[in-house]
C-alpha cells in the first residue's frame, strides 16, 4: 500500500511537470465548474465556451509581457460538500482569477475559499443574488433571479394570458426554489394565482405533478429545474397530452432540452442570455470548433446547437482577460481590484458591473422550441420596467 | 487488549501519546510555516472532521455491533443546529432572504453551539432508537437509512423555512478561519484554523476511547460478540444499545457541525446516503473495531479523493504521449476498485482491531 | 372524486409494477442469502445504460431487448461470483459492505463511461405511444406494466413450486447448511437466484426507463431503495408479498404527490400544504412503522433469526 501510494505521489508530481514545456510564461485561470452530478451537463457546456475562447485567444498581453493562458479545471461535482476542496485546488494552483460556477449553490460554497486567498471569481451563469451579495470578490456577467423571475411572470401573465400558474422546483435546490419565489411574487403582484410544489432529488416520475397542474387548472407550468429533470418533464408532459405551456429559466436553454421537445406538441418557453443568430461570426466559429472536436461535440449533447451558457462561458473568459489587462498584472489581488471597472462588449451584449459586482443587464431573450426541427426560435427581448 | 486491564499506563501507551502530541506540534508548525492556501490544510481539516465521524460510526458498527446507516442524518442535524444558532444577527436578513430573517434571533458562542449540535442529534437518536434498536442487523440498517432520508426531507420543507431556511443554504456562520488570531488590522498573526479542528476532534475521540475502555465499553463489546451471552450475564441489551446509539449520534452531530465549518455553507441536499456509505467505507478500510484505523483511513481517504488522485481526472501527457483512460470520473473508478479489493481481500482493513499502542507492544515483544 | 384520484392511481399502479420487478430480486436474494443486495438498484440502472449503448450501435430493437436482458442477467451472475461468493463464510456485515462497495463501483463506472451526463433512453415503438383511459392520458407502457408484472410473477412462482431448481431454492432458503448436506449445489442455486433477479430487473428497467426516459448513474438508487422497502413491507422472502408491497408503495407514493390536489378539490384545505415534498419520506416512514409493528411484513413467515 505504501509503495503504491509513494509511486502515485511521484507520478503526480512528475506528470504535470512533463506536460507543459513552452517558452512563454503561463498565467493560470481557474475553471470552477461541475463536470459531474446534476449540473454536469450544464457545467460542461459552460466550459465549452471557455475552451473555445482559449483556442481563439490562447495568449494575453499584460503589462507589456505576453502570457500563455492555461485553464485549470476543478470539478465541484454540483454539490456544496465537494466544492470546498475543488475551490482549494484552484487556490493552491495560484490561479489569477476564477471562472464559474454553473449553479449558485456551489459558487457560494466555494466563495469563502477564493475570498481568503484574495482571488476574484467571475460567475458566468450563477443567477442567485446571494452569490455576489455582501462580498467584494465575486462578480457575475449574467442577470439575476429577481429579474429573471419577474420577466417570466410578466411574460406568462401578459403575453400568454395566464392567470393560474403551477410552479415545480427540486427540493433542496436553492436555484429552483429561489427563482420560483421571485416568479411567485411577481405573478401574484400582477393578480395571478400560484400553486407551488417541490419534488425530492432523484425523482423521475413527474406524471403526478403534471396531473396536479392540470387539476389546479394551471394555465402555465413553471419549472426552472436542471436539464436532467426538465427533459423528463417535457417528455412526460408530451405523453400526457398536457395543454398548458411549460415555462423555464436559463437552465433549460440547452439543446438537450430542445431535443426532448422535438416531435412533441409541447409549447416550451424559456428566457435566456443569448439567442443563436445574434452574432453570426461567433456562431460560425463556435460551430466549426465543435464539429472539429469530437469530445466537445459529445459534451454539447451530440449536436452543434449553441447553448447560452457556452456563450456566457466565452464572455467570462474575455472578461477575465480584460481584467488582467486593466490590472497590468497577473497578481490575483490586482485583478480583483481592477474588475469592478472592467467593461467590454461580449457576444451576449455589453458587460459592466454595478457596485455589488453584478452585471448591468436590462433585458433577457425569450425563446421557444420549434417542435418540428428541435431548434430554439426567438420570441421576444423582454425587460422589466 | 482488554485483558491487561488498566493497572497502569504502559510504555506503549506513553509512546503513542507522545506520537499524538508530536502530530499536533507538527500541524501547528506546518500551519505557521507553509502558505495557508496549500491543499494540505484543506485535507487536514476535512480529515479531522471525517476522523471524528468515522470513529463515531465505528463505535456503533465496530464496538457495539449495531449496523446503523443513519450517520448522514445525524450529521445533518448537527450541521443545521450549529449553523442556525451561530449565523451573526447582522447577516440573518441576507441568509434568510425569503423568510424575513428567520425566527431565531439570537446567537450562541461557537463551542456552545457545537455541543448543542451534538445534544440535538443525540436527542433525535434517542427518539428514533426507541423503536428501531429492537430490530436486528439488516433491518436496523435499512430503518436508520430511511430515517436519514426522512430527516433530509423534513429539513428542506418549505413550511419550516423560518427555522431551517427551507431549500436554501445556510452560510455566513463562523468557520475554521475564525479561529485564527489576528492583530488590530485584521492580519493573521497565529494560524489556528487547522489545529483547532484537530483539537476538537482529538478531544472527542479521546472521550470515545475512554468510553470504550470503561465498563460500559466492555459491555458493548460483549453485546457485539454475543448478544445472548451478554444478556445472560446481566447486561441490559436495550439500554446499552440506546446509550451507544445516542453517544455515537452526539459525536456525529458534533462532526456535522465541524463539516459545516469546513464547507462554510450547509445545504441539506448534500447529506445523502452516499455520504453515509463513504464514511462506512472509511471505517471498513481502517478496520472495523479500531479507532486508530478509522482515524488513519479518514486522512488517507480524504487525501486520496480530494488531492492525490485528482490528477486521474485530467488529461496527462508524458512528452507527446497522452495517457489513456484518464478523464473525468476515472479517479472514482480507481477508488472504487481499491475499495472492493480491500473489502474482498483485506477484510481486516489497515489496522484490523489493533490500536496505536499495540503496534509498539508487538515490536517490543519481537525484541525480547 | 374518482376523476381526481384516478390519474394518481394509474401512475401508482404503473410505478408499483416496476418496483415489483426490482423487489423480487431483493426478496429472493434475501430469502436465500439473508443479504440486502444494495447493488440491485444499480444493476437495474446499468441495464438502462446498456440499452442506450446497444441501441446507439444501430441494432434493431428486437435484438437489443433480448441482449439487454441477457447482459443484465450476466452482470447479476458476475457480481455474485466476484463480490459475494468469496465472503460466504464471512460475517453478514462484511457481505453487506461488499454490496455497498459494488453499488459504489457500478455508479462510478457508469459516471466514467457516460461522463456524468444524462443519457436519453431510446423510444420503443407502440409502448411509448399515448393512450387515453377515462380522465387520464398516459403511455401504453403504463397500462402494460402491471399485466406483464403479474404474468412474470406467475411464471416465477410456477418455477419455484414446480421445478427441481425451484425446490432446491426453497430448500436453501429454509436451511442453508442442511440443504448443502442433502447434496444441493448451493453455488448453482445462488447463481440462479441472482440471474433470475437480474433478469427481472432488466425487464423492469425497460419498462421504467421507457416511461421516464433518462438514465444517469444515480437513477437506480431511489427505485432500488423503494423496491427494497416494498420487499420488507410485503414480508421479505415472500414473492407475492414483494409484489403486493410494491403496488401499495407505488400507489401510496403517487397519492401523496397528489394529496394536495385531492384535499383541495374536496374542500378540506384552502391552500396547498406542500405535502408532495414528503412523497419519498413517507415511504421510509412506512418502512419504519412496518418494521416496528410487524417486522415480518404482510406475508412474511415467522422466523426467529430475523428480528
Amino acid at each position: 500500500m505504501k509503495k503504491i501510494l509513494s509511486l502515485l505521489l511521484v507520478c503526480m508530481m512528475v506528470l504535470p511537470a512533463l506536460a507543459f514545456a513552452d517558452d512563454l510564461p503561463v498565467v493560470k485561470i481557474g475553471v470552477f465548474e461541475p463536470a459531474s452530478g446534476d449540473s454536469g451537463a450544464g457545467g460542461k457546456q459552460e466550459m465549452l465556451g471557455m475552451q473555445y475562447a482559449l483556442e481563439k485567444t490562447p495568449t494575453v498581453e499584460v503589462g507589456g509581457q505576453e502570457y500563455k493562458v492555461e485553464l485549470v479545471y476543478a470539478d465541484n461535482g454540483s454539490t456544496p460538500d465537494k466544492a470546498p476542496s475543488a475551490a482549494q485546488k484552484l487556490v493552491s494552483e495560484q490561479v489569477a482569477v476564477v471562472l464559474g460556477s454553473y449553479g449558485s449553490a456551489v459558487s457560494i460554497a466555494g466563495s469563502d475559499y477564493f475570498k481568503a486567498a484574495d482571488i476574484a471569481a467571475i460567475g458566468a451563469t450563477c443567477t442567485n443574488p446571494q452569490v455576489t451579495a455582501g462580498n467584494s470578490h465575486y462578480f457575475r456577467i449574467c442577470f439575476l433571479d429577481p429579474f429573471q423571475g419577474t420577466v417570466l411572470a410578466n411574460y406568462a401573465y401578459k403575453e400568454l394570458g395566464a392567470r393560474t400558474a403551477y410552479c415545480l422546483a427540486e427540493l433542496g435546490n436553492d436555484y429552483d426554489v429561489g427563482l420560483v419565489t421571485y416568479f411567485k411574487r411577481a405573478f401574484e403582484e400582477l393578480g395571478g394565482m400560484v400553486y407551488d410544489e417541490t419534488f425530492p432529488t432523484g425523482n423521475s416520475d413527474f406524471t403526478s405533478y403534471l396531473t396536479n397542474a392540470t387539476m389546479f387548472g394551471a394555465d402555465v407550468f413553471f419549472s426552472p429545474v436542471s436539464i436532467a429533470y426538465s427533459t423528463q418533464i417535457v417528455k412526460q408532459a408530451s405523453s400526457q397530452n398536457v395543454t398548458y405551456p411549460i415555462l423555464g429559466g436559463d437552465t433549460l436553454d440547452s439543446n438537450v432540452v430542445a431535443e426532448a421537445a422535438k416531435g412533441t406538441n409541447i409549447q416550451l418557453i424559456i428566457d435566456t442570455f443569448y439567442q443563436e443568430g445574434a452574432n453570426a461570426e461567433f456562431d460560425e466559429g463556435f460551430k466549426a470548433w465543435l464539429n472539429s472536436n469530437s469530445e466537445a461535440l459529445t459534451n454539447n449533447g451530440g449536436n452543434d446547437v449553441i447553448s447560452a451558457v457556452s456563450v456566457m462561458g466565452y464572455d467570462a473568459y474575455y472578461t477575465a482577460l480584460e481584467a488582467m489587462k486593466a490590472a497590468g498584472s497577473i497578481d490575483s489581488k490586482a485583478v480583483m481590484e481592477a474588475l469592478p471597472s472592467v467593461t467590454l462588449t461580449g457576444v451576449s451584449g455589453a458587460i459592466a458591473f454595478d457596485e455589488t459586482g453584478d452585471a448591468i443587464r436590462t433585458s433577457a431573450f425569450v425563446k421557444t422550441v420549434d417542435t418540428q426541427t428541435g431548434d430554439w426560435t426567438f420570441v421576444a427581448e423582454a425587460s422589466v420596467d | 487488549m482488554q485483558k491487561q486491564g488498566k493497572k497502569s499506563i504502559s510504555g506503549a501507551t506513553w509512546v503513542s501519546l507522545c506520537l499524538i502530541v508530536l502530530v499536533y506540534v507538527l500541524v501547528f508548525i506546518a500551519e505557521q510555516v507553509l502558505p495557508p492556501t496549500s491543499m494540505l490544510f484543506t485535507v487536514l481539516k476535512k480529515g479531522a472532521t471525517y476522523a471524528l465521524i468515522a470513529v463515531s460510526m465505528n463505535l456503533l458498527n465496530g464496538f457495539t455491533g449495531i449496523f446503523s446507516l443513519g450517520q448522514a442524518g445525524f450529521m445533518l442535524i448537527g450541521a443545521y443546529v450549529y449553523a442556525v444558532f451561530t449565523i451573526p444577527l447582522s447577516q440573518r436578513m441576507s441568509v434568510y432572504q425569503y423568510y424575513d430573517g428567520g425566527i431565531v434571533q439570537f446567537t450562541l458562542p461557537i463551542f456552545v453551539a457545537m455541543i448543542l449540535a451534538g445534544l440535538v442529534a443525540a436527542f433525535f437518536a434517542f427518539l428514533i432508537g426507541l423503536p428501531v434498536l429492537r430490530l436486528k442487523s439488516d433491518y436496523l440498517a435499512i430503518a436508520t437509512l430511511g430515517f436519514a432520508e426522512i430527516v433530509r426531507a423534513v429539513f428542506q420543507w418549505d413550511k419550516l423555512g423560518p427555522l431551517t431556511n427551507g431549500s436554501n443554504m445556510l452560510r455566513m456562520f463562523p468557520n475554521f478561519n475564525n479561529f485564527n488570531l489576528t492583530d488590530a488590522e485584521g492580519h493573521v498573526t497565529v494560524y489556528l484554523s487547522t489545529l483547532i479542528p484537530f483539537l476538537i476532534s482529538g478531544v472527542c475521540i479521546a472521550l470515545i476511547v475512554l468510553l470504550i475502555h470503561s465498563g460500559y465499553g466492555r459491555a458493548l463489546q460483549a453485546i457485539r460478540d454475543d448478544e445472548i451471552a451478554a444478556e445472560a450475564m446481566g447486561i441490559n441489551l436495550f439500554h446499552h444499545k440506546e446509550l451507544s446509539f445516542c453517544i455515537s449520534s452526539f459525536f456525529a452531530g458534533v462532526g456535522g457541525a465541524m463539516l459545516a465549518m469546513y464547507q462554510t455553507t450547509v445545504q441539506a441536499k448534500s447529506f445523502t446516503s452516499a455520504m453515509t456509505y463513504e464514511i462506512l467505507l472509511i471505517v471498513v478500510i481502517g478496520g472495523i473495531g479500531s479507532v486508530t484505523g478509522s482515524v488513519i483511513s479518514s486522512f488517507l481517504f480524504v487525501a486520496c479523493s480530494e488531492w492525490w488522485l485528482r490528477f486521474l481526472d485530467e488529461k496527462q501527457m508524458i512528452g507527446t504521449f497522452e495517457v489513456p483512460l484518464l478523464r473525468n470520473g476515472f479517479r472514482l473508478v480507481v477508488f472504487s476498485v481499491v475499495i472492493m479489493i480491500v473489502v474482498l481481500f483485506f477484510r481486516r482493513g489497515i489496522m484490523g482491531t489493533k490500536e496505536l499502542p499495540d503496534l509498539f507492544r508487538k515490536r517490543k515483544g519481537a525484541r525480547t | 372524486m374518482w376523476n381526481t384520484v384516478f390519474p394518481y392511481l394509474l401512475s401508482g399502479i404503473s410505478v408499483g409494477g416496476q418496483y415489483a420487478l426490482i423487489a423480487i430480486g431483493y426478496t429472493m436474494v434475501y430469502g436465500i442469502l439473508r443479504l440486502i443486495n444494495f447493488a440491485h438498484g444499480d444493476v437495474f440502472m446499468v441495464a438502462g445504460i446498456i440499452m442506450i449503448y446497444i441501441s446507439a450501435s444501430g441494432m434493431p430493437l428486437y435484438v437489443c431487448i433480448p441482449l439487454v436482458i441477457l447482459f443484465t442477467a450476466l452482470i447479476g451472475f458476475l457480481i455474485e461470483r466476484v463480490a459475494y461468493k468469496p465472503l460466504r463464510s464471512a460475517p453478514r456485515m462484511s457481505v453487506m459492505i461488499s454490496a455497498i462497495g459494488v453499488s459504489y463501483t457500478l455508479q462510478n463506472l457508469v459516471l466514467y463511461i457516460t461522463g456524468g451526463l444524462n443519457k436519453q433512453y431510446p423510444t420503443i415503438p407502440w409502448i411509448s405511444d399515448s393512450v387515453t383511459i377515462g380522465p387520464a392520458t398516459t403511455k401504453i407502457v403504463t397500462v402494460v406494466t402491471p399485466f406483464l408484472t403479474i404474468f412474470l410473477v406467475v411464471a416465477l412462482v410456477l418455477l419455484i413450486n414446480k421445478t427441481k431448481i425451484g425446490m432446491a431454492m426453497r430448500a436453501v432458503s429454509k436451511d442453508f447448511e442442511t440443504s448443502q448436506l442433502m447434496g444441493i449445489n448451493i453455488n448453482s442455486v445462488i447463481s440462479t437466484t441472482f440471474v433470475i433477479g437480474s433478469f427481472l430487473a432488466g425487464v423492469g428497467s425497460i419498462l421504467y426507463f421507457t416511461n421516464y426516459n433518462t438514465v444517469i448513474q444515480t437513477s437506480g438508487a431511489m427505485p432500488g431503495l423503494k423496491a427494497f422497502v416494498a420487499a420488507v413491507f410485503g414480508g421479505i422472502g415472500s414473492i407475492p408479498g414483494a409484489v403486493i408491497g410494491a403496488f401499495i408503495i407505488g400507489i401510496v407514493e403517487n397519492i401523496i404527490k397528489g394529496m394536495d390536489v385531492i384535499l383541495f378539490k374536496s374542500g378540506v384545505i384552502a391552500r396547498p400544504l406542500g405535502l408532495a415534498t414528503f412523497s419519498d419520506a413517507f415511504t421510509f416512514a412506512l418502512l419504519i412503522i412496518i418494521l416496528v409493528v410487524k417486522p415480518t411484513g404482510l406475508f412474511g413467515e415467522k422466523a426467529t433469526d430475523k428480528v
